[in-house]
């Protein structure tokens, strides 16, 4: 009924499912943690309680959203070694040491401060809860950084030799971590999972302004989420092109993909905005080109020549159609985060930020926008990467487990009926908090939503009690 | 035994897998006993009790995970395909239990059911990873850096009974942690469950112990064949001198010694297993040296454990002693 080739399409469907599922939760806790400092270093320093009832609001959201990106994590980590013990056994020696980095300095760095920053705001002084908050913070980015590095150097491999057992043996590992993709790809994906937040923090304030709960509270989180989105977007437009650039250097086949070009262009190559890749003809149907401009972009020279995939073998070539495509939902939407930014910097010098309605709903509307961009970029770098997995040197397809189709569809399903049902009850729950706008005196977490932690220990004094929301520093 | 950097490596993973093991231990533990537990007050209390420390305890299982994929790849790679579904039904298990602990607080109505899950998630969990170990010692097939062996490998009389063995021992743990942190009735609750468990877990860490003399020849050979049964005998010695202090402690109400006896246990079985496979991490096919990664991968890691292991031991314990004391709620004191 099965045979190999279905039992790796489901293997690659099945960690594609769990990967991009997983991605969404860190994209939004990385930002949402460099937030949370924020807020709690601006609560210390003015001493306003505006900061600490949006600091309130958003750490309850923060520990849903945390651990549903634990849990679903952890499967990663031994997902590498079901599905995928050809990779494991080949390039553990290289990726298995980024990943063990990842967990000593930041997996534990989260989860130890973690506790403290959701639990412990009564149990520690001000300044130690504060250091919580940065150590969970600062645990994000590490883990950004180690899993970059690590996905990166399946992309530009570099610092390692080939054993006579096949393994990949490291040789150095500075030439290993930072590979010529891992400083773009490193800031284009933090950026990116900075602006994630930044929409959906826009979003839930744009939705309590148009529904008249225009509190001082949401009016701050609502104007702090917009100056995001007009400084962070247009960087994030530059280093886009510039990771675009770099991946144009090492993995020019990617390029060709998301171009389009199907055909090699001695004489400068056209942009296509839009077509329909036809990969059994190679060639992109219905297309919709500005001359010379694909050339200009990615060259700087309108009429530099530019190879196409006519010069890659077919076994060479990565699905073109999906590449085409994600990047084109990737860029479009960058472009829409960067009207957003500027639209708020014209409200904002027409002081009608708090008023503009169309603003509003824009923000409203954008609210998911950096959720899809992050994993329409995801899907843009992994597919286009295609058909290796550790780039020219080991291929998808000799990379698995020896697998059984029905055990690897069979648990395809269950993780695709689990995730859906689990998560997205999950994420209900974070629309339900969502839904309500943040108040005065937003209630601590702890104190409310469960029974209290107490304990028999030195209990700190009321004077030092950073629970009250009248009281300034 | 020569110390090498791959012996150094196998002690690190050892440490990650007993860590594990008796922290993420203690809060599945819990969610097993949960249906013992009262619903609302009972309940609460005991999952406050682990709601600051339980992601911590989680992250050793990654350790142990990407740790095994670091220094030994081979064994990842050999050992995950073989046990697939019950890897795959300890993850799932994972995510149920680990949802609930926010879940069961956003949604009133829905309680009963997160409770179900923080319930079956940590027992799936527990039991996954108790027929793993078995799965293990009994023996994995491999050929060519492959696993060779069937889907159904892992499923035997001897890896149920290891399966059941982990269960138990997490519920002891999980009732000894309730003791200690929790007070009133919800402590007597604990006592009587930590005597039911501690005896579960003695009957089948025996039955495990005497299946294992017959599970393969080399096993028996390890265990009592002169002059190894001189220091092998001193395991279950010692745990049956451990077992005697756990039971009159628990006679006594004594709060802290049940937990510090059974993390005893623990080590005492973390032993055991030493006795019974080293150096193999499969039995009797790959050693710790035949999996092992290259060198430049052990050192470049070993660096960041002997700085990095030192700092999370020590935020670790300060997280604990943050939460230090009795877990209550509000009007018990």
């Amino acid at each position: 009924m099965f045979d190999n080739a279905d039992a790796l399409l489901l293997a690659r469907l099945q960690f594609a499912f769990t990967v991009s599922f997983h991605f969404l939760f860190p994209a939004f806790t990385i930002g949402l943690a460099s937030y949370l400092a924020v807020l709690e270093a601006m609560w210390l320093k003015t001493g306003k309680a505006l900061y600490l009832d949006l600091f309130r609001y958003w750490v309850k959201i923060f520990a849903v959203n945390f651990a549903m990106g634990v849990v679903s994590g952890i499967v990663l980590s031994y997902q590498f070694g079901t599905n995928w013990a050809v990779f494991s056994d080949k390039a553990g020696p290289v990726v298995g040491p980024l990943l063990a980095y990842e967990v000593l300095t930041a997996f534990f760095l989260e989860a130890g401060f973690l506790g403290v920053m959701l639990f412990g705001m009564n149990k520690v002084g001000r300044g130690l809860h504060f250091t919580a908050t940065l150590m969970v913070a600062l645990g994000t980015l590490l883990s950004s950084f180690w899993i970059l590095a690590a996905n990166s150097w399946m992309q530009t491999p570099q610092g390692h030799s080939i054993g006579a057992n096949g393994q990949f043996i490291p040789a150095n590992w500075l030439e290993i971590i930072f590979n010529p993709s891992f400083p773009w790809r490193l800031m284009h994906t933090v950026t990116g999972a900075y602006l994630t937040t930044a929409l959906v923090v826009g979003g839930v304030g744009g939705w309590h302004l148009l529904r008249g709960n225009g509190t001082p509270q949401v009016r701050k989180m609502f104007s702090m989420a917009m100056w995001m989105a007009a400084l962070v977007a247009p960087v994030q437009v530059f280093l886009g092109d510039q990771h675009g650039l770099n991946t144009l250097e090492h993995q020019p086949v990617k390029i060709m993909a998301i171009e389009g070009h199907y055909e090699s262009h001695p004489d400068g190559a056209p942009l296509y905005l839009f077509g329909i890749p036809n990969d059994s003809e190679q060639r992109l149907d219905h297309a919709l080109a500005i001359p010379k401009v694909g050339s200009l972009i990615l060259k700087h020279d309108p009429n530099a020549p530019m190879a196409g995939l006519d010069t890659v073998p077919d076994a060479e070539q990565p699905p073109v159609a999906i590449v085409f495509w994600s990047f084109r939902i990737m860029v479009g939407l960058g472009l829409l985060m960067f009207t957003l930014g500027l639209a708020s910097l014209w409200a904002r010098w027409r002081g009608t930020l708090y008023d503009w309605r169309g603003l509003h709903r824009f923000a409203l509307a954008m609210t998911p926008a950096g959720f899809v961009a992050v994993i329409a970029g995801w899907v843009t770098t992994e597919v286009g990467r295609q058909p290796y997995l550790v780039y020219g040197l080991l291929r998808t397809a000799d990379s698995a487990s020896p697998l059984a189709a029905p055990a690897v569809g069979a648990s395809l399903v269950a993780f695709v009926v689990v995730y859906f049902a689990v998560f997205g009850v999950g994420i209900w729950y974070m629309m339900r908090l969502m839904h309500k706008p943040p108040e005065p005196g937003e209630p601590d977490p702890e104190r409310t939503e469960r029974e209290p932690i107490r304990t028999a220990g030195i209990m700190p004094g009321p004077a030092q009690h950073p629970g009250s929301t009248e009281g300034a520093p | 035994m020569n110390v090498d950097l791959t012996t150094i490596w196998a002690f690190i993973i050892a440490f990650s897998v007993f860590a594990y093991v008796v922290m993420d231990g203690f809060d599945l533990g819990i969610g097993i006993l949960f249906p013992w537990l009262t619903v609302g007050h009972g309940r609460n209390r005991a999952m406050n009790s682990i709601a600051p420390v339980w992601d911590g305890n989680e992250t050793w299982l990654v350790m142990g995970g990407g740790g095994l994929l670091a220094a030994f790849p081979l064994a990842y790679a050999v050992i995950l395909p073989a046990t697939y579904p019950l890897i795959i039904a300890m993850l799932l298990g994972l995510i149920f239990r680990g949802v609930a602990f926010e879940f069961r607080h956003r949604d009133e109505r829905h309680r009963a059911f997160w409770d179900f899950s923080f319930f079956g998630g940590s027992l799936v969990a527990a039991l996954a990873q108790g027929m793993t170990l078995g799965a293990i010692l009994q023996g994995i097939k491999v050929a060519d850096r492959v696993y060779a062996g069937s889907w159904w490998d892992w499923l035997t009389p001897y890896t149920l009974l290891t399966g059941l063995g982990v269960v138990a021992g997490y519920a002891l743990l999980g009732a000894c942690w309730m003791i200690w942190k929790l007070e009133g009735d919800i402590q007597d609750k604990a006592y009587r469950l930590a005597f039911r468990a501690g005896i579960a877990t003695l009957a089948l860490l025996a039955a495990v112990s005497f299946y294992n003399l017959t599970l393969r020849p080399d096993y028996q050979e390890r265990w009592l064949a002169m002059p190894n049964i001189l220091f092998t005998s001193q395991v279950p010695l010692l745990s049956a001198i451990m077992a005697g202090f756990f039971f009159y402690g628990l006679k006594k109400r004594w709060e802290l010694a049940p937990l510090l006896l059974t993390l005893a246990l623990f080590l005492l079985g973390m032993a055991g297993l030493g006795v019974t496979i080293w150096p193999y991490v499969v039995p009797d096919t790959l050693t710790i040296w035949d999996a092992a990664a290259p060198e430049s991968s052990q050192i470049f890691m070993l660096v960041g454990v002997v700085i990095i292991l030192p700092l999370i031991l020590a935020y670790t314990g300060w997280s604990y002693w943050v939460f230090r004391g009795k877990v209550g709620s509000e009007g018990y004191h």
